[in-house]
């Protein structure tokens, strides 16, 4: 099974980029000239996404640094308690929403100090693969809409969320 | 909403840092983390360059037509207002399937481009549509079926099986997207009668 994952997962990149080029020689399209469109729109959006992504991480690098991070955890605990969510694993719940190779740090983290089958290693082990970073994918993609509004995003994004954590913590229970 | 996020979390942290004595390393953070942000950007360049004109050729060889039209059903049900003739279809459809497969590097390429296309449906307004909130709601619920970085990092810190957490995350993730779909949906109904 692992070595199935690992196969699939190496060669995910080269099986895709071969089939894409082999239907567009079939297709008969100019093959080289529109990926030299497509690249230069996909260097396009960086520029652009360039200031957005030196500001948010200047603002998570910050967050780390000062130790506001376990300040909120703290805050957060009482609540977590009462809903029986370890409270070790909630600097991976909140650093996950904003950064993932952050957050990975911290996995590595719990897989050192308690083991990466232990019951805390497998909680952050679902909780990491059903969250998404959103508050980073959030700043990136409202920068490429041009949305300063955001509406309900954010409330729908941290509900489905939370709705993961939960469910993490449930199938573990059973 | 970003602008107070980004002011909260400048202000916490520094304010934070003043207060404890960690002055001179949330400094260094701070600028270590720009030249961070510009390291990352180079690295996206090439990334970006290539994905983004191999999926021109996908989409002018026609793959992308039938991608969409494989899945055109779900993109109908969770947006139902979506021009049929709009590019963000397909940019929408390659973003799920990639995040689905796990080709982060793939999916934000044509997630941005797919944010693109809406904000012109959108009349480059500066508030969300309602296209925009269905879309980001659902990415950020995470749509990775198998979650092989997790996987790997288990196999490199002494577990002795490390897929054995596939099942859960698998069924964590399809409720967290359900949530997502679910919440968006009703949503879009309560705000489409506004």
């Amino acid at each position: 099974m692992n070595n199935v994952l690992m196969y699939l997962s190496d060669y995910a990149i080269p099986i895709v980029i071969f089939y894409i080029v082999l239907v567009g020689i079939q297709s008969k399209c100019l093959i080289f000239e529109e990926f030299l469109t497509g690249a230069k729109d996909g260097l396009g959006i960086v520029i652009e996404l360039m200031p957005t992504l030196i500001g948010l991480m200047v603002g998570i690098g910050v967050m780390r640094a000062s130790g506001v991070f376990e300040v909120m955890v703290g805050l957060m605990k009482p609540i977590t308690d009462m809903l029986k969510f370890p409270s070790e694993l909630l600097p991976l719940a909140i650093v996950k929403m904003f950064s993932s190779s952050a957050a990975s740090s911290l996995l590595i983290d719990i897989y050192k100090e308690f083991g990466a089958d232990s019951y805390l290693g497998r909680l952050a082990s679902v909780m990491m693969s059903a969250s998404e970073t959103v508050f980073y994918t959030l700043a990136v993609y409202t920068t490429a809409g041009g949305i300063k509004k955001t509406r309900y995003i954010v409330p729908g994004g941290l509900f489905a969320t939370i709705v993961g954590i939960i469910c993490a913590v449930v199938l573990l229970n059973v | 909403m970003i602008n107070y996020l980004w002011g909260i979390m400048i202000i916490s942290g520094m304010g934070y840092a003043i207060l404890t004595g960690h002055g001179k390393e949330v400094g260094i953070a701070a600028i270590d983390s720009s030249k961070e942000a510009i390291e990352l950007c180079i690295a996206m360049l090439g990334v970006m360059g290539l994905w983004m004109g191999l999926m021109q050729i996908a989409i002018k060889s026609g793959i992308m037509k039938k991608l969409t039209q494989g899945l055109n059903p779900v993109i109908k049900m969770l947006f139902p207002t979506l021009p049929a003739d709009s590019n963000a279809r397909e940019y929408i459809t390659s973003n799920f399937v990639a995040n689905i497969l796990g080709l982060g590097w793939a999916a934000t390429p044509v997630g941005l481009k797919a944010m693109k296309e809406l904000k012109g449906l959108n009349n480059d307004s500066e508030e969300a549509s309602i296209d925009m909130c269905t879309f980001l709601i659902i990415n950020i619920s995470s749509l990775q079926l198998i979650p092989i970085n997790v996987i790997t990092y288990r196999s490199q810190y002494g577990s002795a099986n490390p897929s054995s957490i596939i099942g859960y995350a698998i069924i964590a993730t399809a409720v967290s997207t359900l949530a997502g779909v679910l919440f968006s949906t009703i949503a879009r109904k309560i705000s489409s009668k506004e």
